[in-house]
């Protein structure tokens, strides 16, 4: 328990239930500051439910979820600041398709953390600039190729300096020939120093790109360690198999 | 047009003959709905002239002198159903959306506010709205405890009331049309459930529903008009008294081309405002 301190994220014995079918069945682990885990899985291992679970869009129905010290799954704690303190991205970007791209990435700055709107602007732009998307600030999200929107999505959750990245599988409603510039973007992050939770099955990505790799299976974590260690050296033929389908 | 209009340069032959086939069809197809359209016309106009009645009936109905002189009288009384018009718009607006988000809303606090507006807008929109114009328009004085109120105003509540529900159950349709994912990543930003609604939901709603509410803001500026049965002198009731005392319809005419002219420019807005989502949304296609 050494890094229990430097721990962004901890996720104990999380337990979640559709009626009664019971997806997460006790999921245990911890992502420690600078981190890039990647979280992977069959489709239906319950990722999507985990990655719900942790920004509070599902209530889960046992464990306990810690963000620093607030364990957010006390409901006496307020969600709305809670949910503020991690930054998403969604699979479908969704943006808000009736507000051009500096109000999509200025808004909770403004709205959720009051800040001055020139300051927020001021970040926004030079995030966006960073991006390679400053010339596209009036741009309305449907005037975006995905790609454009997703780079968007990214920067509309780092806005105001989160905790930590939730990408929950960012790259696959994109075309492939869209998927390596939303990944360096990744990437570029990842060299800064941001923690990061992300769902993908690029599985070259979390290869080369993640710290550690979490497996999950039927509802549990199979696999916790390296990518060296899951991917390569598993002894588990469940482990062993899922690989097999993604090597090319 | 644009998109059929194809540059007879630099094209083959096949493409020529195509043009010129099209064109054929083209004019064939306008020739045929000229002739049908004076068909019906001449069928209608042979049927009215040829009736027996029709002299007295364009004596009654369609006579110049009458229409001149209940013109300035009928006008005025639009006027008054202008401002009801205006200020029942307002209302609407502020009521129908109140009933919606009450309804969309999931906080236990609102919960007897929930069933209360699924009870109004049902029972609301089964009640003829000449109903509940007498039911407001006698009923709020009988309780005798506001003193004399006009009776513009009544008709003004009563019209407010009825088209309020209409309006809650289009805009409820329209908030429920917005995907759950776009609540999901208002939320994940940490926009609290009330600023969701009102920045991310009620626009983005409001733009899927902007015919089906402007049909009925279209569908409520004739229905000012039965404020009259209150006695406010609107232009119905202005075209009632010409009518009692000459025995002349025409100024029913005359309210009508006065409504007709009203609600024309709101209907083309309508109809190139449909148009326009259509054309965004269904993206080609010529059939």
């Amino acid at each position: 328990m050494s890094e229990q301190n430097s721990a962004v994220l901890r996720i104990e014995n999380l337990r979640k239930s559709y009626g009664k079918t019971e997806i997460l069945k006790g999921i245990s682990f911890d992502i420690a500051q600078h981190e890039v885990v990647a979280l992977l899985g069959p489709s239906g291992s319950g990722k999507s439910t985990l990655m719900k679970c942790v920004n509070l869009l599902e209530r889960v129905n046992d464990g306990q979820i810690w963000l620093g010290d607030t364990d957010i799954t006390n409901p006496r704690i307020n969600q709305d600041e809670a949910r503020s303190r991690i930054g998403v991205v969604f699979q479908q970007f969704n943006l808000f398709p009736h507000m051009n791209v500096l109000k999509n990435v200025t808004l909770a700055a403004i709205k959720v953390h009051h800040w001055d709107k020139d300051k927020a602007n001021d970040r926004a732009l030079e995030l966006l600039d960073r991006i390679g998307m400053k010339h596209k600030a009036n741009a309305y999200p449907d005037q975006l190729s995905g790609g454009q929107q997703q780079r968007v999505a990214i920067a509309r959750a780092l806005m105001t300096n989160p905790e930590m990245l939730l990408l929950d599988e960012i790259t696959s409603a994109l075309d492939p020939m869209l998927v390596g510039e939303v990944l360096d973007m990744v990437k570029e992050l990842k060299d800064q120093g941001t923690t990061i939770l992300m769902a993908t099955h690029e599985m070259h990505f979390a290869r080369t790109a993640a710290d550690r790799v979490v497996l999950l299976r039927n509802g549990v974590v199979a696999e916790n360690g390296t990518p060296e260690e899951v991917m390569e050296n598993s002894t588990n033929p469940d482990t062993i198999e899922f690989f097999k389908h993604f090597v090319h | 047009m644009s998109m059929n209009q194809t540059s007879t340069q630099n094209v083959s032959e096949i493409e020529l003959d195509r043009i010129k086939y099209r064109r054929a069809q083209g004019l064939k197809s306008v020739a045929i709905s000229i002739a049908s359209t004076l068909v019906l016309v001449g069928a209608i106009a042979a049927f009215l002239l040829t009736s027996p009645g029709w002299k007295q009936v364009q004596e009654s109905f369609f006579s110049p002198e009458y229409f001149i002189k209940s013109f300035p009288a009928v006008l005025n009384g639009l006027w008054v159903n202008v401002q009801v018009l205006f200020f029942a718009l307002i209302g609407v607006a502020i009521l129908g959306t109140l009933l919606a988000v009450v309804r969309i809303s999931k906080t236990p606090v609102l919960f007897p506010l929930r069933v209360l507006s699924q009870f109004y807008t049902t029972v609301m929109r089964g009640i003829p709205m000449l109903v509940v114009l007498y039911v407001i328009g006698f009923g709020i004085p009988g309780l005798g405890i506001f003193g004399r109120i006009p009776a513009t105003t009544l008709g003004t509540i009563a019209v407010i009331l009825s088209y309020s529900a209409y309006v809650a159950e289009v805009l409820r349709a329209g908030f429920q049309d917005v995907h759950p994912s776009q609540r999901a990543s208002a939320r994940s930003l940490g926009l609290t459930a009330g600023q969701t609604i009102r920045m991310i939901i009620i626009p983005q709603a409001l733009r899927k529903v902007a015919p089906a509410l402007m049909n009925d803001f279209i569908s409520m500026q004739k229905d000012v008009g039965l404020i009259s049965v209150l006695g406010a002198v609107d232009a119905v009731r202005a075209a009632q008294i010409d009518v009692a005392q000459s025995y002349n319809f025409t100024p029913y005419i005359v309210t009508s081309v006065l409504f007709i002219l009203m609600s024309v420019p709101f209907i083309l807005l309508n109809d190139w405002y449909a148009e326009r989502l259509r054309k965004r949304e269904l993206n080609g296609g010529v059939v």
